[in-house]
């Protein structure tokens, strides 16, 4: 079972807003006391979801927890948005996928830098990418 | 911190523009960053780049491919740029991420970064229409 010991949320509305996030990361993984490496994949990843809820969803919120399972503690992290979805999740979780011009490598990328991946998105509702590191 | 930054300075010396990136890097500021360079280039005759990232601790995939453009705009402005001091970390987590930053040249040191810009626009120097006596 995992368990939430503290949470922090934050705004995504600004390009701006995608650098607080990473710094939010790169403190906690630090408290945690994650490895240099582990540290920049995950403020990596962050700054990719972040990125993406701002460009395509139009803004959103980033949600920072410190987590614990019975055998040890991880980051793990939402990014949430209102935006229009992803019609083929499939299709965009591909390297080279982009309908922005970028690319294509946030949500395939991102998903290689960390342990846990999980992608909600709902045509017309919005998409949820949340993600875990463990330590 | 990025916020109330709007811009990241350009030195000039001699043939070569420098940039030392300090600040945490947010999408504005990247892009802003490459116009400026381009413009500097094109105003000052400028023939090398170089771009010290010793101080950035995280490059993602619009970062990267702002780097990635800023050679690929300068070398078509005929100057050649070099990416100095990416932190170890940064290059594995790069690497991972599916980014190699084809096309952009790197040295570890700025020393180093200097010498690889000197060697090339040696190099150039004599065939170009660009050398110091034409």
């Amino acid at each position: 079972m995992v368990t939430v010991q503290r949470h922090e949320v934050l705004v995504v509305q600004t390009p701006e807003d995608v650098v607080l996030v990473r710094q939010a990361v790169r403190r906690s993984a630090e408290e945690l006391g994650f490895g240099l490496v582990d540290q920049t994949k995950l403020v990596t990843a962050a700054s990719e979801l972040s990125r993406n809820a701002l460009i395509h969803g139009g803004g959103g919120t980033a949600r920072l927890e410190v987590v614990e399972n019975e055998s040890r503690s991880g980051l793990r992290l939402t990014v949430e948005d209102s935006g229009p979805g992803i019609p083929d999740v499939e299709a965009a979780m591909r390297d080279g996928f982009t309908t922005s011009g970028g690319l294509g490598l946030g949500l395939s990328g991102s998903r290689r830098l960390v342990n846990e991946f999980e992608i909600d998105s709902r045509v017309g509702e919005g998409t949820r990418v949340t993600v875990v590191r463990w330590k | 911190m990025s916020i109330g930054v709007d811009r990241i300075p350009i030195l000039k010396m001699g043939e070569f523009l420098l940039v030392s990136i300090q600040v945490d890097l947010d999408d504005r500021l990247a892009m802003t960053l490459q116009q400026d360079l381009s413009e500097r280039i094109v105003k000052t005759g400028a023939r090398a780049v170089l771009i010290d990232i010793s101080a950035v601790q995280m490059v993602d995939s619009f970062i990267g491919r702002t780097m990635t453009d800023i050679a690929a705009v300068s070398r078509l402005l005929d100057a050649e740029t070099v990416l100095v001091g990416m932190q170890p970390a940064v290059a594995m987590t790069l690497v991972e991420l599916g980014l190699t930053l084809k096309g952009v040249r790197t040295a570890l040191t700025v020393e180093q970064g200097m010498e690889l810009l000197r060697g090339r626009m040696a190099e150039r120097g004599g065939n170009d229409g660009h050398s110091p006596t034409a």
